[in-house]
């Protein structure tokens, strides 16, 4: 029974975290944000006292049912685990392993260095399960949803609208490539050993499960020495022959309650025991100042040649836009600084899957790996959307309202005068006057003693918000004419 | 509503990597024309088509003409560049043949320069004296004298004829008007060059195309009223909108016409359906026609409009669709001319549709390649479309305003790829000229953009 329970609420919670990263529309944001918020580092770093707390008590009283319920990272595994359950004869597949506490508490110094250092998240549960789910689970899901839109274009209905599928960044789609892989293996092979070794919330969660209220307890008089307790035990916790079981490790997964035919292990309380909760030290983090530089190719480029005869119909080529080379990345409106956007972001791709302009993508710079920066290529940041604050799990980016987004500053835009097409066509232009929201561009004439000259953008860098509307819909290619770059500090104007 | 078969977004894609200059148009293909659920079942007579007499030549013209600037594109161009599928234009030039369309007309600027090869290979399957063959001197861009002649000559070439039946100044009234039209054919000796080719009979029928200045088409009758030059033909652009309240600086074409018939010129009439908005008309408009003849679709109202005018020759259509021309056969199998009442209703049509804030593009794609790759006729296509379906609200308080805005900017990107939709117009002015329809293209487009704005951030 508890175990069907803990099965329930775990696909529960796994589905629904799972379609967070899934639904580009937004809709399941409003009811289920909450489940990305009471993830434990997120909560940690958002220094959600509430839900901290409550799971600590969650913990001390029931055990480690956060890696078996709340955590998607774990159900992942458990699903990978149970798919390998179902093989023939592997179904009691486990056995007991002493623990190799000196490995956990090496890989939490480890992950608490390589958050000094910046890439710590390369093993935090939770942002590693999203990126699995932004890179690999939500293209295939926007498939599905193109395929239908392709079927409702076709009866004419607006239930579902296309939308891109693209590679946001090469090197996470990579990491995440390589995170999923390995741990379906691992879980395939021996359960939770991830969980229990690398795992730095399983190992602080580990140390408060040792002494909860409820655990699973042998009847040493009912046990007839089977050991399909220990078979069964994904986690490798149980010790048949010394009737132990290393609390520290067990994800109270009930599956060895439901597999001791004699009725031998109970999940029950313990006697009163001198209660010491342990608090976990948070981890810190620091901005480092490196710069990871992505190399842009050039390529040729195809310009429409003027006909003898200008014949009708057909389209003109569209280059794709390249990234600029920003001297300081732009961060979404409300991330206030570097520094605290890098020591509060878990980069769990939330905000990068839910951002429906295309213009969060993970950052290939070392200093932030991962985290998501914005970039206007493909969209701009648009007045009326403030998705990446709604559903930022850790409060590293956080708005109030509409008009905060609006007021705030990220960057300021550039204008090159080499690529604007007034003077590269000789044509008139003023989409980016025309587009911004700030009205922080106006146009002034080329040569200021003549006032009859062809007109060129001037920037008010003191009104400009960083949107980037203007670069986006610059009608030069592949750089445009007017980019935007970013601030360290962001402020109100 | 017919949809485009590709995905527009894969055809980006394949538009980003490609280093042609200019690429296929298979954009719209599925929206030129007219309605296709509009056509009435039956059968489609082959003896019974109205035919009209020229005065100069003798020839028995097919009311119905074809308009070759529409033809069935394929999915992806050819090797050669060529969009246009062949084994369609074929199937539909045999088949107006056999049904007594005679009339073919083209240009060298049509579908991307291609449409006189196509319309050529359809028609040298036939005997040379079952058609009639109509191109143009499109010498817009360029109006040297040597570039003239040799556009003259590829035409010939392309369509595979020794003799052209039809041939037409290509569009005069645009530009600066007369001093235009004096650069492109006066100046440079092409018009005498004509008149003498028509003495030596490889033009047989001499004549132009018109849209715009109306000093331009007084001088041009004035020049055939002293004698300078005697046209046997004029093209004017004329349905029961335009009759009327002709948009832009084009003129009535109770004007044109008009002054056609007192001099007793044929008026070939294009735009018949103002490239197909008179058969997408609003469900009102339509079940006002449908309550008269239930069995008849709304372009044959406009059809029977344009035929109804003894002073036409031909009436063209540029049908992309076996639907369409089978129900335009129907429709002059014979004509059945209007009834005074029925011009009334027409009238009433037109003003109602006046009514609505459609944009007044015909999709004839002269302003394309727009060199920032826009979609333009795409663009007003898909506003018109919502205008008439009731999907373009007026503000937040329209009871349909959440479906409606749905409609809108969901159909917007179906129809219009982001990359080529109206916030990418920088205003540069390059198409203004080429619209026969004398359409504000950059006005109209930053009007669209700042509803699709108003949309997207609710501020309507």
């Amino acid at each position: 029974m508890l175990r069907k329970i803990r099965i329930v609420a775990a696909v529960l919670f796994f589905v629904l975290i799972t379609l967070l990263f899934l639904d580009f529309t937004g809709t399941l944001h409003a009811w289920f944000g909450w489940m990305a918020k009471i993830q434990f580092l997120p909560a940690l770093l958002a220094v959600n006292v509430g839900v901290v707390l409550a799971l600590v008590a969650l913990t001390l009283l029931f055990g480690r049912v956060y890696c078996s319920v709340i955590c998607p990272l774990g159900v992942m595994q458990d699903i990978a685990s149970w798919f390998a359950g179902r093989r023939k004869k592997h179904r009691y597949r486990f056995s007991y392993s002493p623990a190799l506490t000196w490995l956990r508490w090496t890989m939490l110094a480890v992950f608490v260095a390589a958050m000094l250092a910046g890439v710590g998240w390369l093993i935090a549960p939770y942002s590693a399960y999203g990126r699995i789910a932004s890179n690999l689970f939500a293209p295939i899901y926007a498939w599905g949803n193109n395929g239908l839109a392709w079927v409702a274009e076709r009866m004419d209905s607006y239930a579902f609208y296309p939308v891109d599928v693209w590679i946001k960044s090469l090197g996470v789609f990579l990491i995440a490539v390589v995170t999923f892989v390995g741990l379906a293996v691992l879980a395939w092979r021996s359960g939770r050993t991830w969980c229990n070794t690398v795992c730095p919330v399983g190992t602080l969660l580990g140390v408060l499960s040792r002494r909860s209220l409820f655990k699973p307890r042998f009847d040493v008089s009912k046990c007839n020495g089977c050991k399909l307790c220990a078979r069964s035990c994904k986690a490798s916790c149980i010790d048949p022959a010394n009737h132990t079981i290393d609390y520290s490790r067990c994800v109270a997964c009930m599956d060895c309650l439901e597999s001791c035919r004699q009725g031998a292990i109970t999940y029950t309380r313990r006697q009163p025991e001198r209660a010491s909760a342990s608090r976990a030290e948070s981890p810190r983090t620091d901005a480092s100042r490196r710069r990871f530089f992505g190399v842009v190719g050039l390529f040729a480029y195809t310009a429409l040649r003027a006909q003898e005869k200008k014949v009708d119909g057909g389209l003109a080529v569209i280059e794709e836009k390249k990234v600029p080379n920003r001297a300081v990345p732009i961060l979404p409106p409300g991330a206030q600084n570097t520094r605290h956007f890098t020591a509060h972001c878990t980069s769990c791709q939330l905000c990068v899957s839910v951002c429906p302009n295309q213009v969060l993508r993970p950052s290939g710079r070392l200093s932030m790996l991962m985290k998501p920066e914005m970039s206007y290529e493909r969209g701009y940041c648009r007045p009326e959307c403030a998705r990446c604050a709604e559903v930022c799990p850790t409060d590293a980016i956080r708005l109030t309202d509409f008009a905060e987004k609006s007021a705030t500053q990220v960057g300021h835009a550039v204008w090159i005068a080499d690529n604007c097409v007034v003077n590269t066509d000789g044509v008139n232009c003023d989409n980016c006057f025309r587009h911004c929201p700030a009205g922080a561009i106006r146009m002034v004439p080329r040569d200021p003693d003549d006032p009859k000259s062809p007109r060129i953008p001037a920037v008010n860098e003191e009104r400009c918000i960083g949107c980037g509307a203007c670069e986006n819909l610059c009608p030069s290619r592949p750089f445009s004419a007017i980019y935007v770059e970013g601030h360290q500090r962001q402020r109100i104007i | 509503m017919e949809k485009k078969k590709i995905d527009r977004r894969e055809f980006l894609k394949v538009l980003g990597v490609g280093a042609a200059a200019t690429t296929a148009a298979f954009y719209g293909c599925g929206k030129r024309g007219q309605g296709a659920a509009t056509a009435a079942v039956g059968e489609v007579p082959t003896d019974k088509m109205t035919f009209r007499t020229t005065p100069a030549t003798g020839d028995r013209v097919s009311l119905l003409g074809y308009g070759c600037m529409r033809w069935p594109l394929l999915e992806t161009p050819a090797a050669d560049g060529n969009p246009i599928d062949q084994e369609a234009v074929n199937e539909l030039v045999d088949y107006a043949i056999a049904h007594g369309v005679n009339y073919f007309d083209t240009a060298p600027v049509y579908i991307q320069g291609f449409s006189e090869k196509s319309t050529g290979i359809a028609l040298k399957r036939h005997p040379r004296d079952k058609f009639f063959v109509a191109t143009k001197m499109s010498n817009f861009s360029n109006f040297t004298r040597e570039n003239s002649l040799a556009m003259y000559r590829q035409s010939l070439a392309d369509l595979q004829v020794d003799y052209l039946d039809y041939y037409l100044l290509h569009s005069v009234g645009g530009g600066k008007g007369v001093e235009t039209f004096n650069e492109r054919f006066i100046d440079n000796g092409v018009l005498d060059f004509l008149l003498r080719e028509r003495e030596a009979g490889r033009i047989r029928n001499l004549g132009w195309s018109f849209h715009g200045d109306q000093k331009v088409f007084d001088h041009l009758l004035a020049m055939h009223d002293r004698g300078e030059a005697v046209w046997d033909f004029v093209q004017i652009q004329m349905n029961y909108v335009d009759w009327k309240h002709a948009s832009g600086r084009n003129v009535d074409a109770e004007y044109l016409y008009g002054e056609l018939e007192k001099r007793g010129i044929p008026a070939v009439i294009m735009e018949p359906l103002l490239g197909g908005r008179l058969s997408r008309l609003n469900d009102h408009l339509v079940g006002r026609f449908k309550e008269q003849r239930p069995t008849q679709s709304a372009a044959s109202w406009a059809f029977r409009f344009a035929g109804s005018y003894p002073g036409v020759l031909t009436v063209l259509s540029g049908m992309t669709y076996m639907e369409h021309l089978q129900d335009n056969i129907r429709t002059y199998s014979p004509l059945e001319e209007l009834a005074p009442a029925e011009y009334e209703l027409l009238e009433d049509t037109a003003q109602v549709m006046l009514k609505y804030p459609t944009v007044p593009c015909t999709e004839c794609q002269y302003c394309m390649p727009c060199p920032y790759g826009l979609d333009i006729p795409a663009i007003f296509a898909h506003y018109n479309r919502c205008v008439n379906e009731g999907n373009v609200p007026k503000d937040q308080q329209d009871p349909a305003y959440r479906e409606a805005r749905r409609a809108f900017l969901v159909g917007y990107d179906r129809s219009v790829p982001k990359l080529r939709q109206a916030s990418r117009c920088i205003g540069c002015d390059q198409c203004v000229s080429h619209c026969p329809q004398s359409i504000k293209i950059p006005r109209q487009l930053r009007r669209i953009d700042r509803f699709v704005e108003q949309l997207k951030q609710g501020t309507l």
